[in-house]
């Protein structure tokens, strides 16, 4: 599996998500995000961090860069991307996944581990988790407040897409649990042909027992194994 | 062709919860201002420009809020002339 990385200046995760892809057996290249051609690539990762510093909004200046463009083409085409915290961001302003991500309620940056429930073992990139599946995953942002317009909203439940959410310890989506104020608790959704997946929580911050989760290594071992079968 | 300075403002679209401006609300209570009943954060951006008119001008900001300076999820904008910058494009 040939996986594209896109580092933008200011990225900080892309060297997680570059160690992330080759545990699971991918052949990681970075990519620059002055570069153009995702031709070859099998799937696409978008890391997290602070790209262009966060300005005017997180994500926005980032999703101008040229190979966003190739990004966009490469997803309407039904390659896998998968977006991770400000990844997501990017995702959500380039108009690959609907909705927005709004300041967190509880106006601080929370850098924690959270507990995600897995909603949907029936994506590419969930296929080696369990519906209903807890996860401990760590999570590191100040906009993950995920909201968007009513009717959204309920296209993304009525269609079943969102694949992750906050819960607690019972498994229950509580107010508590929700690190950030998303709606219904939301911590990842997926485009509607299912083959764009954004998510504020750090899988590839949890491929490892030495740092605390192992939780993110069936994520991306359901990429490879999604594209070994395809 | 003349420049003009134009402002944009953007701000959250009613009803979306606005932390910052809930944070600066709660505060300007606290200082005494217990009149206040609602803080609302949004951003004033100044562009100058060259444009063929001020007409131009205002319609190329309002495209730059389209496709940049406001997210249509969360934001909503205004675009209006600050005015025409004198001596400008030497």
């Amino acid at each position: 599996m040939k996986v594209a990385v896109i580092t933008f200046p200011g990225s900080n995760c892309d060297y997680d998500l570059y160690k992330a892809a080759q545990q699971v057996g991918g052949d990681a290249t970075f990519m620059w995000h002055r570069e153009r051609g995702l031709d070859g690539f099998d799937a696409v990762l978008l890391p997290g961090g602070f790209s262009y510093g966060d300005y005017l909004r997180a994500g926005a200046i980032a999703r101008m860069s040229p190979i966003m463009e190739d990004v966009i083409t490469f997803a309407n085409a039904g390659g896998p991307v998968l977006g991770i915290c400000n990844g997501f961001q990017i995702l959500c302003e380039s108009g690959l996944l609907p909705g927005a991500l709004m300041h967190n309620n509880s106006l601080k940056f929370e850098s924690k581990d959270v507990l995600l429930r897995v909603e949907r073992a029936d994506t590419l990139f969930t296929a080696d988790y369990d519906a209903g599946q807890i996860l401990r995953i760590p999570i590191a942002h100040g906009e993950g407040n995920y909201e968007a317009d009513e009717e959204t909203l309920e296209a993304l439940e009525a269609e079943g897409r969102v694949v992750f959410r906050y819960v607690n310890a019972a498994g229950e989506t509580s107010q508590d649990a929700n690190p950030n104020g998303s709606w219904h608790n939301i911590a990842g959704i997926t485009n509607e042909a299912g083959n764009v997946l954004g998510m504020m929580p750090h899988p590839e911050r949890a491929m490892e027992e030495l740092l605390g989760s192992t939780d993110g290594v069936a994520l991306f071992t359901s990429m490879v194994g999604s594209l070994q079968t395809s | 062709m003349s420049q003009y300075r134009l402002e944009v403002r953007v701000k959250p679209r009613p009803g979306l919860l606005d932390p910052q401006g809930k944070a600066i609300h709660h505060s300007l209570n606290s200082l005494g201002w217990e009149g206040v009943s609602d803080v609302r954060v949004g951003k004033a951006i100044y562009i100058d420009m060259d444009a063929e008119s001020a007409d131009a001008a205002l319609e190329a900001a309002e495209a730059m809020c389209r496709k940049l300076l406001a997210n249509p999820v969360t934001e909503d904008f205004e675009v209006s002339m600050v005015g025409e910058l004198e001596g400008a494009g030497s």
